[in-house]
């Protein structure tokens, strides 16, 4: 809660601070000004003097000028949510705040520091980044020691000025700020300091070295670089093959090419450079290659809004390439969710030999908050490939449609791998009938991997009156939503396998009065998947595609018009 | 060659003579099929892994170079050679052409170039002469050809020919070089085709071709290139060669422990432990 100065002039008037101690920080400034670097320190300073932390930003795509901003959430307890509301306002340059008129209200307070003044006593505007994080760590009152640690270890690889002037600057606003006669009280939670805290991008990262990922081919992209980028910087630790390749094409030619030769390849994209490689997703299809893909998605179409979030890709994913051959398309709601889900991944695109979608947004990679820990014995990677016999036939038909796969070099077979339609050796064929026959093959394989599907979570009680169905990064803004509002007859379906769907999704959608699905795009993607496959009409939607994510407070809102 | 192959050229098409002494080549340099990966896109030219006893990869219409780059960098054990047509590799694949050159894998890179399109019956290709007449280019072809071995010099590439199959044993003895050197090789190799291309005949390439001479030194990056964009009769044999680069996996960091085929490795997990638990600070 914050108790200012100003609240003796307004009796009475308390800051609209929920049940938890909770306080929405938010920081802007143009691109250039470090708004980054406050976000990265900040987050990293919060937890370790203890407290909950969550954080988002939104960004022009520029990388000087315009007005960038981050949200960041500071908790006693568990917060991973954007909120529309802001608490503390941290405005690099004061004059520039339009962008978030509607989100700034009586009850906001601004944190006045001349930041650009301070700055200036220490050498340079530059430092007006982290005179901020003083100022903020002053308000809560945090030890100043902890600070100037985590600036040293932060700026390391710079000379010695530098983090001297760092730290200069943070102890600038952190006395300007202890000033203030602001109070900002926020209980710590001493389990906190030993938590992980990391971005969905990193997690989507982590999990793919964990699945056993070893090639990554990708042709840069917002939002999904930072993927790409956390997984460039582990190549030498984890003896991973990595290119940065001359387009998507490329890219998805070479993931199918390392994935023949044995090696379990990721590429990662977003809506318009996986449009580029539709026809390497075919070639998937029809090789029967797994292959892992992570879409981070943004609003299109074309380039639409590049910096911003949407999940406008699902029919993408699920019509991608030519002709019919099966796919598997998964999506993490929780940061948790995008380590296990892309470890999954790897073993799903080899055991079933089909690509698997990762759906991914914007909201989703850039987004932090902290959590106990990633359950490492539940991924382990499960290589599915065979040594092969010198009679060895890669297309052999079976029971299941899965032929054993062989790889070059391992075994005394050879192995044929044709995108013309084949025989069981992989040869090119015109036999019609055993067209047939491989095309009934590949399609067994989707039969297979339903039955194996990654099942749903309900969040609430399983005798729900009305049921809230969503999917990817609006979980915890769905979660925190649904928990406000305090009805026991809501419960919330997070459906993580969008496809194949899971039977029990039917069940579940049957067993309702109502039903409510959030989505962040236009057509309500989902709604239709559902209706095709269960024949179930979602008519009572909550829909956003301005390019923003949804927040908790707007999420209510709408729940509370439908209920 | 597999003689129980349902084999879809034409009678006297000049891929039987490539298909013969790429095959003689594998014989004679000892690469066993279980190590041997053709990797193609799609053509006429393309379907000639399915021919050989080898692990083939065929692929997308332009698309044969990334897959290849990738057999090899996941699997340096394993001799890849990418054989397809100028239209595949020069025409669709053309921005992978380039950027394979500057990558430059160890990987051997055949193209067959008869100047037309063959599977889809008599268009012009990249490498088509001016003034050649095709049912689409009705007034003729009116685009500069595409010079692939001035592109290649030009990117510095590590190795350089081109061969005509009307010499079979002079091309078998470039496609053995080219086999064994370390780095990306590019044999462009002329073929006439029998039944789209009536102008670029057995006859037309005997007379418009000759050979580097004996005391052409391959070395002279300048001179390869002058000998490349030459008119008229049009130079055969090893233009240029560039020894000194470093290949693709040699560069890779996930190679340089040695390690051997990434299928055989496991992943790290007190490694990755570690390094989840450095997102504790």
């Amino acid at each position: 809660m914050i108790l200012d100065n100003r609240l003796a002039n307004k009796p009475g008037k308390l800051y609209n601070v929920p049940v938890t101690e909770d306080i929405s920080i938010v920081l802007c400034g143009e691109a250039g000004q470090g708004i980054q670097t406050v976000e990265n320190i900040l987050t990293k300073l919060l937890k370790i003097a203890g407290f909950h932390v969550f954080a988002t930003k939104e960004y022009m795509s520029r990388v000087r000028g315009g007005i960038n901003s981050t949200s960041i959430r500071v908790s006693s307890e568990k917060v991973s949510a954007f909120v529309d509301r802001i608490d503390l306002l941290v405005a690099l340059d004061p004059g520039r705040t339009k962008h978030l008129s509607k989100r700034i209200t009586p009850d906001t307070y601004v944190l006045a520091v001349p930041y650009a003044r301070l700055a200036q006593e220490v050498g340079n505007a530059i430092y007006a980044n982290v005179v901020a994080i003083g100022a903020i760590a002053g308000l809560l009152k945090i030890d100043q020691l902890k600070i100037n640690e985590l600036l040293k270890q932060y700026f390391a690889a710079k000379d010695q000025a530098t983090v001297d002037n760092n730290i200069k600057a943070a102890a600038k606003g952190y006395e300007f700020a202890r000033q203030l006669k602001v109070s900002f009280e926020l209980k710590s939670d001493p389990a906190v300091k030993d938590q992980l805290i990391m971005s969905g991008a990193e997690a989507l990262a982590l999990g793919a070295i964990a699945g056993g990922c070893n090639f990554i081919a990708a042709y840069p992209m917002t939002p999904s670089t930072s993927t790409f980028t956390f997984l460039a910087q582990q190549a030498r630790a984890f003896g991973i093959v990595t290119e940065q390749a001359e387009d998507e094409i490329a890219a998805v030619n070479m993931a199918l090419g390392a994935w023949y030769a044995g090696a379990r390849a990721l590429v990662t994209t977003s809506g318009g450079g996986f449009d580029l490689m539709q026809e390497g997703i075919s070639l998937a299809g029809m090789l029967e290659s797994p292959l892992v893909v992570n879409i981070a998605q943004r609003p299109g179409p074309a380039t639409g809004l590049p910096t911003r979030t949407e999940q406008g890709d699902l029919n993408l994913a699920l019509y991608s390439g030519h002709g019919e051959f099966p796919r598997i398309i998964l999506s993490p709601g929780t940061i948790e969710e995008g380590f296990t889900l892309m470890a999954k991944a790897f073993n799903l695109a080899d055991k079933y030999q089909l690509p698997v979608f990762i759906l991914s947004d914007q909201y989703f990679v850039d987004s932090y908050y902290n959590f106990p820990s990633l359950d490492l014995s539940q991924v382990k990677v499960e290589k599915q490939f065979v040594k092969s016999a010198a009679d060895y036939r890669r297309y052999s038909v079976t029971a299941n449609g899965i032929s054993p796969r062989g790889i070059p070099g391992y075994g005394e077979g050879l192995v044929a791998a044709d995108s013309d339609e084949h025989d069981e050796e992989g040869h090119i064929t015109e036999d019609l009938e055993l067209r047939t026959r491989m095309q009934d093959k590949r399609r067994l394989k989707l039969a297979a991997a339903k039955s194996d599907a990654i099942p749903s979570e309900l969040v609430g009680k399983n005798n729900y009156q009305s049921l809230v169905i969503g999917w990817g990064s609006n979980y915890h803004l769905i979660k925190e939503a649904i928990s406000q509002l305090k009805r026991e007859d809501v419960s919330f379906l997070h459906i993580k396998q969008l496809y194949p769907l899971p039977a029990e999704v039917e069940e579940y959608l049957k067993k309702a009065q109502k039903l409510i699905m959030i989505e962040n795009n236009a057509g309500g993607q989902l709604c239709q998947l559902i209706k095709l496959t269960t024949g179930i009409e979602i008519a009572d939607r909550i829909l956003k595609y301005d390019g923003l994510p949804f927040s908790v407070e707007e999420i209510k809102r709408g729940l509370e018009k439908l209920l | 060659m597999s003689i129980d192959k349902d084999i879809a050229w034409c009678p006297g098409c000049g891929n039987f003579g490539i298909i013969n002494v790429v095959k003689q080549a594998l014989a004679e340099l000892q690469i066993q099929p279980q190590q041997l990966a053709m990797v193609s896109g799609i053509g006429q030219a393309a379907k000639a892994p399915h021919y050989l006893d080898c692990h083939l990869f065929n692929g997308l219409h332009g698309r044969a170079l990334p897959p290849a780059t990738a057999i090899k960098a996941a699997n340096p054990e394993l001799t890849v050679i990418c054989e397809s047509g100028d239209g595949d590799i020069y025409g669709e694949g053309g921005n992978h052409f380039i950027h394979t050159i500057r990558r430059n894998p160890n990987i051997t890179n055949i193209v067959h170039d008869n100047m037309v399109y063959g599977l889809t019956k008599g268009q012009a290709s990249p490498t088509s002469r001016v003034g050649f007449k095709t049912p689409i280019q009705v007034e003729g072809v009116f685009e500069e050809p595409f010079n692939s071995l001035s592109v290649a010099i030009a990117l510095n590439a590590s190795f350089v020919a081109r061969a005509f199959i009307g010499d079979g044993e002079k091309t078998k003895e470039i496609i053995k070089k080219a086999i064994q050197h370390k780095g990306y090789a590019l044999v462009d190799i002329f073929q006439p085709c029998v039944s789209f291309n009536k102008v670029n005949t057995y006859q037309w390439f005997k007379e418009n071709t000759y050979y580097l001479e004996e005391n052409y030194d391959p070395a002279n990056r300048v001179e390869a290139f002058k000998r490349s964009i030459e008119e008229g009769k049009l130079p055969l044999g090893i233009f240029y060669i560039n020894a000194g680069r470093q290949t693709f996996e040699e560069e890779l960091c996930a190679h340089e422990q040695g390690g051997g085929p990434l299928f055989k490795r496991e992943v790290d997990r007190v490694k990755l432990e570690k390094l989840i638990n450095s997102k504790r600070g």
